[in-house]
């Protein structure tokens, strides 16, 4: 009874091939990877656009009437954004290099966004209608998730409502700044509506009673809604 | 946490894919091999060496006179063919049932204490002296063909041994269409493994061996419930070749609730790691050639990639419902189909999610390939979804089990 042969460069054929179909899957899943940050970056570049147009509008006008710099000189897209970011976020990990910097720029603009409203709503006599929110997810903030769906679930509800959501631990001087302004303390999460400060979760109905502008949101959807 | 889970789940598509790749290689470079096989059978031979089967039952009145016919119908010079039925303490009516062949001149009929099937075929063993012998559950039956079929493989003085294919007998119902892609595609593997010289297991329903098989390694053992795969080892340690005659039919009957289906895969499963373990000098071993380098080290990975592969998925899948339920507990259920767009930034692009579906092609190209080969022609049909469904979700339970009573030497039962 003879030993059995070994066909080595069939082993080794098999191999190559397998290395060759990995390799491949691996250029096509960066690929995808970096056509999605390019998304993100591009969205982003938007906004600044967006944002340094309106400035520039705002400042051209400054001493004419509000009808030409109204709410709608902001960005709409933020939204978006935000759950772009967070989608790769779960993705690529938190500590991806590329990730920390997109997420670094888009604290910055919305900074900006919240900033250039606040100068609309002066101007204009309007009340702002917005929501910061300090979060962390360092795995020191329990209730962060469900307070994610509860302001996820409000910007669905109420599209004209600002949500400016920050990464409490993120390492940017302008959020920090922030961060010291608004006095906030480590006691996450933190939501602060027109300069009224709200520790722990707070649930729709909380956030609902906190800005009563919200139902009159409600209402002018509803009604832009009947009339198309 | 999720970049271990990543980084184990990676190896082991490296190495399904690896595997999965060496069987198609070796099917598109014996494509030809499996004609000339074709064409030899339908040949015929010329001498028709002399033939002993065994039916080893217990408990099998319902179908053990159906196995007998088939036997007696067998194409095969009834001269050259004996068929020695061995009631092992049956406790209800086989032995009456099988006295109906008493006088039947091919036929043999004995009963001893119940001791195993091993036993019984070891019984049936000492009463032949027949040039080849074979069993047959007694839950199987035969092709008219089978034999004249695997006969042709014994013109060749250095093979030992040939396994069938085996099929299900009249499958009906999600549990059973399931089971017939699965023996489909046990007929292909085996097929690539006999190319491979790497069969190890001769199944219980009509493996034919040479006399001197056991007269050189003695007879068979209990070998944890699965003497079929104790046997074909032995004879790969003993560099005693075993071939598969794929066109050599055998029916058999699959179980029809998931509980028997459970208690004999968890048999099977406990059998193969049991025994490899018992036969782990073969493993790594470049004498033992395919065998020892690929198959038997793929299998045991195999085991422990759909424990581990299973356990991620199952993690994973309970992680996204008690997230869905927070949601839900938080925000209530508010599902608005109007909310919904597509867009492609959402598709998942993960490697593991990439690999995966070139895993799954892979299996699904052997699947339908095997289809093919133990169908003669491609048909699809339900059976291969039920299949693509439920495997995933039923196999790593009784691999999982297995694995349990192997470690903590729990012992399977047959029934």
């Amino acid at each position: 009874m003879e030993h059995k042969t070994v066909d080595w460069k069939k082993y080794l054929l098999v191999f190559i091939i397998t290395g060759v179909i990995f390799a491949t899957a691996i250029a096509i899943s960066n690929y995808f990877g970096q056509k999605k940050l390019d998304e993100i970056r591009s969205i982003q570049d938007k906004i600044a656009i967006d944002i340094l147009s309106s400035e520039t509008q705002f400042s051209l006008l400054e001493d004419s009437s509000c009808k030409n710099v109204s709410k709608e000189s902001l960005s709409t897209e933020l939204g978006s954004l935000e759950e772009k970011l967070s989608y790769t976020e779960n993705e690529l990990g938190v500590n991806d290099p590329q990730v920390v910097t997109l997420k670094r720029y888009y604290s910055l603009l919305e900074i900006k966004d919240y900033l250039l409203m606040n100068k609309i709503s002066e101007k204009c006599k309007i009340t702002p209608v917005s929501i910061i929110y300090f979060y962390s997810n360092k795995g020191d903030c329990s209730d962060c998730q469900k307070e994610g769906y509860v302001l996820t679930s409000l910007r669905e509800t109420y599209p004209d409502l600002r949500v400016y959501s920050f990464d409490y631990n993120i390492d940017l001087s302008a959020v920090k700044t922030l961060i010291g302004i608004n006095k906030v303390k480590n006691n996450l999460p933190a939501i602060f509506i027109k300069d009224q400060s709200y520790y722990g979760f707070q649930s729709i109905e909380d956030l609902e009673k906190a800005v009563p502008e919200l139902q009159v949101l409600k209402t002018k959807n509803a009604t832009t809604t009947n009339k198309k | 946490m999720q970049e271990t889970t990543h980084l184990i789940t990676y190896i082991f598509l490296f190495f399904s894919l690896y595997f999965e790749i060496f069987l198609l290689i070796t099917y598109l470079e014996k494509m030809g091999s499996i004609k000339e096989e074709d064409k030899l059978i339908a040949k015929g031979v010329n001498k028709y060496p002399s033939v002993s089967i065994i039916v080893p039952c217990w408990n099998e009145e319902q179908t053990v006179s159906k196995t007998i016919h088939s036997l007696l119908n067998l194409d095969y010079p009834k001269n050259k063919l004996k068929i020695i039925v061995v009631d092992d303490g049956s406790t209800d009516n086989t032995w009456e049932i099988i006295q109906k062949f008493r006088n039947n001149p091919q036929v043999e009929i004995y009963s001893k204490e119940n001791g195993g099937k091993y036993t019984a075929l070891n019984f049936g063993l000492a009463k032949t002296t027949s040039e080849l012998f074979g069993c047959l559950d007694s839950d199987s039956y035969v092709h008219k063909d089978a034999l004249k079929h695997i006969i042709t493989y014994f013109q060749n003085k250095e093979i030992m041994a040939v396994a069938p294919s085996v099929k299900l007998w009249q499958p009906k119902g999600v549990l059973q269409l399931f089971q017939k892609v699965e023996y489909g595609f046990g007929i292909f593997t085996r097929k690539m493994f006999h190319y491979m010289q790497a069969v190890y297991i001769t199944p219980g329903p009509f493996s034919i061996f040479r006399r001197e098989v056991f007269d050189k390694l003695g007879g068979y053992r209990h070998a944890h419930n699965t003497e079929d795969i104790e046997i074909a080892l032995r004879m790969q340690k003993n560099h005693m070749k075993i071939a598969h005659a794929h066109s050599a039919m055998v029916y058999t009957v699959a179980p029809k609730t998931i509980k028997t289906l459970l208690k004999q895969r968890i048999r099977w499963s406990h059998g193969f790691i049991k025994n490899a373990f018992d036969y782990r000098t073969l493993f790594l071993k470049r004498e033992y050639g395919n065998l020892g380098l690929v198959i038997l080290p793929m299998a045991s990975i195999s085991i422990v990639s759909v424990i581990s592969v299973a356990s991620i998925s199952v993690f994973n899948i309970v992680n996204a419902i008690i997230s869905e339920y927070l949601k839900i507990k938080t925000i209530g259920f508010n599902f608005n189909l109007s909310n919904f767009s597509f867009d492609w930034f959402y598709i998942d692009t993960e490697l593991v999610v990439i690999i995966g579906i070139i895993a799954f092609v892979g299996t699904a190209t052997m699947v339908l390939t095997s289809r093919k080969m133990s169908e003669g022609k491609l048909r699809l049909g339900m059976d291969l979804i039920y299949f693509f469904v439920l495997y995933m979700f039923i196999a790593p339970i009784w691999i999982t089990k297995a694995a349990y009573n192997a470690i903590f030497s729990v012992k399977t039962s047959w029934r």
